[in-house]
């Protein structure tokens, strides 16, 4: 067996990764998350008809986030999460996950440096990131 | 039948964020924190640019559910607030656009958090 021949069997036996079956997970999961998010935005603006667009789309983040929040709390989130990865991840309620994951971890740790503390240990760069950015945003914006 | 079109549209943009998502986590291990500032980066400089109105009116919920929207909503609330009330507009318009979202996530992280107790370290 020659050096190539040798590669060729190491690539065939080699288990194969994971990385193509996470990907359909995913794109369901994410897929599935987003069309209950418009689901709710459509919902909410048959209710209420007098709301703006943007109030409409504030309340829908506010619903998620409140599901994302209580399923973590659940312990139902983290299941999903293991199966979906980045489908449970990137949506709004991915964030709202990542808030309250941490903080019931430390839970025992006290409110003030248990909770209200580790709330921020994922959150923080993107909430930190994020309003610095649009700081920058804006300023830029008063010139154009 | 239209209805059933808008859903599907939404299902594969989300869909395919997601799955980029993933790659981005098979691919360079990344954490999730990285990963949602790097969604939140790029829903701000597709807003700046002027592309994700677009996105959104194709894929409607599809591009807004994901952190992308919440990038999105921040360089449009500092872009809005700089042309309507000039620095305070500036300064504050991208906090001002996220503060329902940002005031919930809070909120209700705080009172679940309280309930809840982990259970994997039970």
């Amino acid at each position: 067996m020659d050096k190539e021949q040798y590669k060729q069997y190491v690539k065939d036996t080699a288990p194969r990764s994971p990385e193509v079956r996470t990907l359909l997970p995913a794109f369901f999961v994410g897929g599935l998350i987003c069309a209950i998010g418009q689901a709710i935005s459509d919902l909410l603006s048959l209710w209420l008809k007098d709301f703006e667009k943007d109030q409409i789309a504030a309340l829908t983040s506010a619903i998620l986030i409140f599901l994302g929040a209580l399923l973590t709390g659940l312990g139902v989130y983290d299941k999903i999460g293991k199966f979906a990865g980045g489908g449970s991840i990137v949506p709004i309620t991915g964030f709202a996950n990542s808030i309250v994951s941490p903080a019931m971890e430390y839970n025992r740790e006290g409110i003030f440096f248990g909770v209200c503390a580790k709330m921020f240990t994922i959150a923080g760069p993107i909430i930190v990131i994020g309003i610095a950015v649009s700081v920058l945003v804006g300023i830029i914006g008063m010139f154009l | 039948m239209e209805i059933l079109l808008t859903y599907l549209k939404v299902f594969a943009g989300g869909g395919i964020i997601c799955t980029i998502g993933q790659i981005l986590i098979n691919k360079t291990k990344m954490t999730s924190a990285r990963i949602l500032v790097i969604f939140l980066l790029s829903g701000v400089v597709l807003e700046l640019f002027g592309a994700f109105r677009y996105l959104e009116s194709f894929f409607k919920a599809g591009v807004t559910v994901p952190i992308m929207g919440f990038g999105s909503s921040l360089a449009k609330g500092a872009l809005k607030g700089a042309k309507e009330a000039g620095i305070t507009g500036a300064l504050g318009g991208g906090m001002e656009a996220v503060s329902v979202g940002l005031s919930c996530a809070i909120f209700f992280g705080f009172v679940f958090s309280l309930i809840f107790k982990s259970k994997t370290k039970q």
